[in-house]
């Protein structure tokens, strides 16, 4: 508020005083809960602790990253997570899971927020309709789904068949080819309602009357889309986009129950998770885990950036 | 005019297909739920047999009760918990002027970016040395790394918005700032009080990778990893219609809080996110 | 009864300096009104009392007692907002209690106050309304009520009838000078822009200017003997005329000033002649406009409606030689 009074008033200190008595136990909270144990995943990953015997950890620096041993005969062998092809093939996994489902949920999260914008008969129950897969659980989505993608009793390949898009029944989940199919289709079916929310709350920002004033003027309604809606409801879309996109590549729940164990959906979460707790390769695991949150910190403050750059001044 | 009537029916049928897509997982799990026996192994669009032999098997089952009221308390204990600091980490973040006070605000965002793998190590050792593991206690302390965060932007933005002359006119009749947030602040912000604590409710209901790690036993689980491992005789034997029953049963509730807070969880939504 | 003094008070927000040392006393049972244009302070000169903001540099002392450091209800003051600011899921009756239940008094006491103030402002039936069932001139009212009842020792008062339509806004100019009438021993500061609530409520006007005082007295004082060009011009509506250059030089002055009101169109002969340019007719009384070869026309009152033309040569003269010299600073002449 002022540079420095001489004499602070006792209002004044009462609310600073205040401040700091409210703000202590959730910054405590965080503190325990998010900073140490992130602090501490770090530092595993500099040494060689175990899951069974986690006190008797000894440093051994980047051996977990990166390390090399020269034989005699000259080679040098190179170990480490930046050589592990599990690793780089659970990045590539991350990164074209989180691509592809963020882009099939913006398009499909455009086409129903603009549906949800027009005013029709009907409209409040489709929204309703909507909410349902947000509002149930991803678990249970995973089963729900593996249920109909089931390659012998599932409803999907029955109405695949029954259509003509297929031959002969798919086992989905299982085979190699279509995992990563079978795991798009649930987390679009399950997250497009949120995108479609976000859309549609930036496009309700958008006055009616450029509408009408562009119908007036007798301009297509795709032409209108393009050149108004589009470029208005763009801030809204970026931020969903972004925000998913943070949110996707940290994937772990539908995977582990959808398709566990497949090579080709394995994501970033789920091997470290792997080495974590079921390989007992806890130190490799915490590795993953530093990586994974620098690749996430990195892309947020890259999107923070470009905000910055976009919004120009928009930013708290 | 017979283009507007091709209009109006291909609208119809994209809302139509919207609305079945949406929906019909939903429906075709509560359908498979009632059905039993060899009869779940036949492929049936409409709703064939009315059976609750598969309900009874669940709530018979042992720990599913038991862990359904795992996931009742541990969630109701997180939401009570993180509303209670968020209340007053809103008030010192939203309506006192200090120094790195954005900063603070950013850091507390941030934390709900972190990947929960991140924290798993070192919370997995906290939660051990606090002797906390296999207890519905450790759940409900590391739950608070996504809902604390999430409440205390929420009703950041909230208090953020109320009048400053309310709040100058109560300083004036002599209110200390615990009087203003209680006796003031929170009768006119228990709507949103009610959404963020109903949106946390949901987040804290559906975690499933703390629940998976920090529990070991079937008493301890919580309903997501209950129904994630939900295995047969065999194991290549999966028991479909008691999986069914069980995710109708944890799920109906749900989906029934949302349709009816629809609008103030629409609402919620979108502010955290476009504001955000 | 409270006397308030300042002592070279400043108030700085960052580095900008919003209130420029302001020395001022304000006697015991006065009602002071801080009146000027927007941004000349005299809201943040009453927070500055009020105890809502911080004292940069300077005392404020109640009865001799510097209480800069205190909080608001420690000052012993009660505040009525512009927006009235009453506490929307509260009664009208748990509005007027909220403070008093604070400092803890007894419920028979509260209650007595309450009904006390509720009868004094005739909100007595109202009591178990919520603000949102009241109009406006009745919200204010509850404002009001909600500060007497603490019975303060400064009672302050921030532009309240701003947000009132016309004619509400004089009946409830009414109600504050009746107010003041009954609670003569309290001290009061009302702060407006609007200079006729200024001059119809006050014992003593202070003209506020970009933080600085510009004059304090009586109305009176105020509009008899402007110290400055800028008070001239401020008390007074339509605005004093201001004539320069040769006009100016014939009453051997800088700067003459002339109230419309003191001005009188002559039949054959005047000081000053012009065309007329504009009447505006209020029915019980008009001003003409009109174009005596200044930088702005001369305005001029007149009785009743005006009967001249537009285009019409008028001559005009003051009123028994009721004249303001100004010299080029814009203080009053030396003479």
């Amino acid at each position: 508020m002022t540079a420095s009074p001489t004499v602070r008033s006792e209002l004044l200190r009462q609310r600073s005083r205040s401040a700091r008595l409210f703000l202590l136990p959730m910054i405590l909270a965080l503190a325990v809960v998010a900073g140490w144990p992130l602090f501490r995943t770090i530092y595993f990953s500099f040494t060689d602790a175990s899951l069974t015997n986690i006190d008797a950890a000894k440093w051994v620096g980047f051996k977990n990253y990166l390390s090399w041993i020269q034989l005699k005969s000259g080679r040098t062998i190179y170990s480490g997570l930046l050589v592990d092809p599990a690793w780089w093939n659970a990045v590539w996994n991350t990164v074209r899971f989180s691509v592809i489902s963020v882009a099939l949920e913006a398009v499909f999260g455009m086409i129903i927020a603009l549906v949800l914008n027009a005013e029709f008969k009907g409209r409040g129950l489709v929204r309703a309709a909507i909410l349902i897969p947000w509002a149930i659980p991803t678990i249970v989505s995973a089963r729900m789904w593996g249920w109909m993608l089931n390659d012998q009793f599932g409803i999907l390949n029955d109405l695949f068949m029954r259509v003509g898009l297929i031959d002969h029944p798919i086992a989905w989940t299982a085979s190699s080819d279509t995992a990563m199919i079978a795991v798009l289709i649930v987390d679009v079916w399950k997250t497009t309602p949120f995108m479609a929310l976000l859309i549609l709350a930036g496009l309700q920002m958008i006055p009616g009357d450029i509408y009408e004033a562009a119908r007036i003027d007798g301009v297509h309604p795709v032409k209108q889309f393009f050149r108004i809606t589009l470029p208005l409801v763009k801030p809204a879309l970026i931020v969903a986009i972004i925000f998913r996109l943070l949110d996707a590549m940290r994937i772990f729940d539908l995977i582990y129950v959808l398709t566990p164990n497949s090579a080709q959906t394995k994501t970033m979460s789920v091997l470290a998770r792997e080495n974590l707790i079921d390989f007992d390769k806890f130190a490799y695991g915490s590795a993953q885990s530093t990586l994974l949150f620098l690749v996430i910190a990195l892309m947020t403050m890259l999107a923070i950036w470009i905000g910055r750059v976009k919004l120009d001044g928009g930013e708290r | 005019m017979p283009i507007s009537i091709v209009k109006n029916t291909a609208f119809y049928a994209l809302v139509a297909v919207i609305v079945v897509c949406a929906v019909f997982p939903f429906y075709y799990a509560i359908i498979t739920s009632f059905r039993t026996g060899s009869a779940i192994f036949t492929i049936e669009y409409w709703p064939t047999s009315f059976s609750l032999a598969n309900y009874v098997n669940v709530i018979a089952s042992g720990s599913f009760a038991r862990n359904l009221l795992n996931s009742i308390i541990v969630s109701a204990c997180v939401v009570t918990l993180s509303l209670l600091m968020a209340v007053t980490a809103a008030f010192a973040l939203s309506r006192v002027r200090f120094r790195g006070r954005s900063l603070l605000l950013l850091t507390i965002l941030s934390v709900s970016m972190f990947p929960q793998i991140a924290v798993l190590a070192g919370l997995f050792e906290v939660i051990r040395l606090l002797g906390l593991y296999n207890t519905l206690g450790g759940l409900v302390f590391s739950y608070m790394i996504f809902t604390l965060p999430f409440t205390v932007w929420v009703l950041t933005t909230f208090m953020r918005d109320l009048p400053v002359e309310i709040e100058e006119a109560a300083i004036v009749d002599g209110a200390t700032p615990w009087v203003i947030i209680t006796r003031v602040f929170l009768p006119l912000m228990w709507p949103a009080l009610v959404t963020t604590g109903l949106l946390a409710f949901i987040a804290a209901w559906n975690e499933f990778l703390f629940a998976l790690t920090f529990t070991s036993s079937t008493e301890t689980r919580t309903v997501p990893v209950t129904i994630a491992l939900f295995t047969g005789s065999s194991a290549h034997e999966v028991p479909w219609g008691i999986v069914m029953a069980a995710s109708v049963i944890v799920t109906v509730p749900l989906v029934v809080l949302v349709l009816i807070f629809q609008r103030k969880i629409i609402s919620g939504l979108t502010a955290g996110g476009v504001k955000g | 009864m409270t006397t308030i003094r300042m002592q070279d008070l400043r108030k700085s927000f960052g580095t900008f300096e919003v209130i420029k040392g302001v020395d001022l006393e304000i006697e015991p049972g006065e009602f002071m009104v801080f009146v000027g244009p927007s941004g000349c302070g005299k809201s943040t000169l009453l927070r500055l009392v009020a105890g809502l903001e911080d004292i940069t540099s300077g005392t404020l002392a109640f009865d001799e007692k510097i209480v800069n450091s205190l909080t608001p209800s420690q000052r012993g003051i009660a505040m009525v907002f512009q927006s009235y600011a009453l506490y929307p899921h509260m009664t009208v009756y748990d509005n007027m209690a909220f403070g008093l239940k604070l400092a803890k008094g007894s419920a028979e006491d509260v209650k007595r106050r309450v009904h006390k103030a509720a009868e004094m402002l005739q909100i007595a039936d109202y009591l178990d309304r919520l603000p949102k069932q009241l109009s406006g001139g009745q919200r204010q009212r509850v404002a009001i009520g909600r500060a007497i009842v603490r019975d303060p020792k400064v009672f302050l008062f921030d532009e309240p009838l701003s947000n009132l339509d016309a004619a509400l806004r004089v009946a409830t100019r009414l109600e504050i000078a009746k107010l003041h009438a009954k609670m003569h021993e309290t001290t009061m500061i009302y702060v407006t822009h609007d200079q006729v609530e200024a001059m119809t409520l006050a014992d003593r006007i202070c003209v506020l200017r970009d933080g600085n005082v510009e004059q304090v007295g009586t109305p009176l004082e105020l509009y008899e003997k402007p110290q400055s060009i800028f008070v001239a011009g401020f008390i007074g509506s339509p605005k004093m005329n201001f004539l320069t250059g040769e006009f100016a030089d014939a009453y051997k002055t800088d700067i003459l000033g002339v109230r419309p009101e003191h001005l009188e169109i002559k039949d054959k002969e005047g000081p000053w002649k012009g065309k007329l340019l504009l009447a505006e007719n209020l029915g019980s009384e008009s001003f003409l406009y009109i174009d005596i070869g200044a930088n702005e026309p001369l305005v001029v009152r007149q009785d009743g409606s005006a009967h001249q033309q537009p285009g019409e040569l008028l001559c005009v003269a003051p009123v028994n030689n009721n004249i303001h010299r100004f010299d080029q600073s814009g203080r009053p002449a030396a003479n």
